[in-house]
């Protein structure tokens, strides 16, 4: 039937903004063990930077997302001196309040600048055009979302599993004290890697604004999403994040083919079946 | 849009001070208070800033006195989804603010929460937007609306789909009590004249992101076009934006819908909107001196505005609030019968309030999508279906 491969298909672009978004989580909160509601917040940044430059200003689409993703990072960096650094020591409870007041502070800067209207970011006319791959015919954003998504998850893989810095990232997420004992510079590693986490949620906000605009409340509306996604795939596993990403795309893309009268619940009980079948992660590593 | 935090503050600190200081406000000839009710935070905040927009417009045209009588707003956030603050910002404005008269209310379920505390306080309510049919019934200080009804909008759509050759029809829409509503009513008209059949309908879930099965569903189902309807937002954003990146325009596929084109979002669309036709009650390029006015002092106070339908909503709403005003003072049972079957000229065409359910009766046009002679995205009225009541109103 002509919808089998249509799920596979758009399932499986629909799991990629899945990853693009929820990548950065997996970062900050996965690696770092810090409970970041306000990762959409960063996301939010970085899409409302985009929009002003690109659509208000007629700044070139990649230029304005390169802009925006460094702004996030610049600011995610202060934030990390003036703010995380203290949540990093408080209890997971704790870090929820404060986080969340961060992504409510953030949204309501945007609104209070932008207003509460879709913030569309323009594409450039290469990415409008739909590509006509054979057998299906995509827009061809979606088929840049698939290669940077892609990109990101070999990058990540490199940095975390054959660097210093991710033997140091991994040494200091497991026993901050011996690290630095060791003459890990804790502190430094720590904040690139917010910081890291930060820009790749602006990237995500930017790239994955196709399917989730940007606008003013998007940190709360699509954090359960995102936490899903992050926590299906396990903790802390890029793959894992992938797999799940890839994994809900396709169930949730199936379910709107097939029994769209059911409406998510079909995704929210995959989500369940997953985590009671396994306490690991998809991706089999406990932490990376 | 440019609606700022300080002046919303600035209305409360003044209806702080008239508190202190009741016998200066309650008077004869002191003024009169409106409450106005609407979301000016939170997901939905563009409607609140957008009524204000249409009420200052219409105060700057025709002075902030009727009757003789300086008239006063007061404004109240009223967030989304939350029919228990609005009725206790509405306590608040009858009880403690003592207004004459409330107007605003987004949200049917707000609407419906306000009902009873009205019929108690005796005092007019204009409902500029809140669309369920019912509403009109719950309480006889519903005064008029001012919006729409999605059975107002559909039932001219399904019978333009009809006049226009369109056979074979698919439905697109949110799954929640608007869409079936809207589904109802184009049924009716396009079913009725014989000829034309659904092929399918396809029900959207609110937490939908990704549209691409919908709308390849719809590609394959065999139809001429589509009727869709999905709430302001992301869903109408997303709805539009997979219709045209996956080519169905290019496939012959014409997309028929109602609210996605608002001028508030059709900037931000762009091309991806261009040649959509849309069932509504206002465009921005609506050809009459009344409108014309109505943009031109709207540009005037607010430079990057563009009219938008609620805007209007509240201008029409704010007309009958003087009318009301001026007629019969602050006397609320008086007021409710110098709106029944009143009739004026407003930016959206001409308009009337119908006796029996107070419900506007208006021009509904079918518009379609495109860019000007400026380049500008703008609603082009095509043809109107004239003096269309509430399609959905059932006696009793």
């Amino acid at each position: 039937m002509w919808f089998v491969s249509s799920i596979l298909i758009d399932g499986f672009v629909y799991g990629m903004v899945l990853f693009i978004i929820a990548v950065g989580l997996s970062v900050t909160m996965g690696l770092m063990r810090v409970v970041n509601l306000a990762h959409g917040g960063f996301a939010l940044i970085g899409g409302a930077t985009a929009h002003w430059l690109a659509f208000r200003h007629g700044v070139d689409y990649w230029a304005a997302a390169a802009l925006s993703i460094l702004l996030t990072m610049m600011i995610a960096a202060a934030a990390e001196i003036s703010l995380y650094r203290r949540i990093y020591a408080m209890e997971e409870l704790q870090q929820v309040l404060a986080t969340i007041g961060i992504a409510f502070i953030i949204t309501a800067t945007v609104n209070f600048l932008f207003g509460s209207t879709i913030l569309a970011i323009p594409l450039p006319q290469s990415l409008q055009d739909p590509v006509d791959l054979g057998f299906r015919i995509l827009p061809a954003h979606r088929l840049l979302v698939i290669l940077v998504g892609l990109g990101v998850l070999g990058l990540l893989h490199l940095l975390v599993d054959r660097t210093r810095f991710g033997v140091s990232l991994r040494a200091a997420v497991d026993n901050r004290q011996a690290a630095a004992g060791i003459g890990i510079d804790t502190g430094r590693i720590f904040a690139i890697t917010f910081v890291t986490g930060s820009g790749l949620a602006a990237l995500g906000g930017i790239l994955g604004a196709e399917m989730m605009p940007i606008e003013a409340s998007y940190p709360l509306r699509y954090i359960v999403l995102v936490l899903i996604v992050t926590i299906v795939g396990g903790m802390g596993s890029v793959n894992g994040t992938f797999l799940a990403a890839l994994g809900l795309g396709i169930i949730d893309t199936a379910a709107r083919y097939m029994l769209s009268e059911y409406g998510t619940i079909i995704f929210y009980a995959a989500m369940m079946v997953i985590v009671l079948l396994r306490r690991e992660g998809a991706g089999e590593r406990a932490a990376a | 849009m440019n609606f700022t935090r300080r002046s919303f503050v600035g209305n409360i600190a003044a209806g702080a001070g008239m508190l202190a200081a009741p016998s200066l406000v309650l008077g004869q000839d002191g003024p009169v208070r409106i409450g106005i009710l609407a979301p000016f935070s939170g997901p939905m905040a563009l409607w609140g800033a957008q009524f204000k927009q249409g009420i200052e417009v219409y105060v700057a045209q025709h002075g902030n006195k009727a009757g003789g009588r300086l008239v006063e707003f007061l404004y109240r956030d009223c967030s989304y989804n939350n029919p228990d603050l609005a009725r206790n910002m509405a306590q608040e404005l009858l009880v403690r603010e003592r207004v004459d008269y409330l107007g605003g209310i987004v949200f049917s379920p707000d609407a419906l929460a306000i009902a009873p505390m009205l019929s108690q306080a005796r005092k007019p309510a204009i409902i500029f937007n809140a669309s369920q049919s019912k509403i009109m019934a719950q309480s006889p200080y519903f005064a008029a609306r001012t919006g729409l009804t999605l059975e107002q909008i559909s039932k001219p759509a399904g019978e333009w789909a009809i006049k226009h050759g369109i056979r074979k029809i698919v439905l697109v829409m949110a799954d929640f009590a608007p869409g079936y509503d809207a589904e109802t009513a184009f049924r009716s008209s396009f079913e009725a004249a014989g000829g034309g059949q659904i092929v399918d309908v396809l029900r959207v879930p609110l937490q939908t992101n990704d549209f691409t099965p919908f709308v390849q569903r719809a590609a394959n189902s065999g139809a001429e076009a589509i009727f869709a309807f999905m709430p302001a937002g992301p869903l109408a954003f997303n709805f539009v934006r997979a219709y045209h990146d996956n080519g169905l325009a290019k496939q012959g596929i014409r997309l028929l819908a109602t609210t996605e084109t608002d001028e508030s979002t059709i900037d931000q669309l762009g091309d991806a909107a261009a040649g959509i036709y849309t069932s509504f009650f206002y465009s921005e390029a609506h050809d009459s001196d009344v409108n014309r006015a109505f943009v031109a002092k709207l540009k005037e106070l607010y430079p990057k505005a563009r009219a938008n339908p609620a805007m209007v909503e509240a201008w029409d709403g704010v007309h009958l609030l003087y009318r009301m005003i001026d007629q019969a003072g602050t006397d609320g049972p008086a007021a409710l019968e110098v709106v029944k079957g009143y009739s004026w000229e407003s930016p959206r065409g001409p308009v009337s309030i119908g006796p029996e359910n107070r419900h506007i009766v208006q021009n509904v046009y079918i518009r379609i999508a495109e860019r000007d002679a400026n380049g500008l995205m703008i609603n082009n009225e095509i043809e109107t279906f004239p003096a269309q009541p509430d399609h959905g109103w059932k006696r009793g």
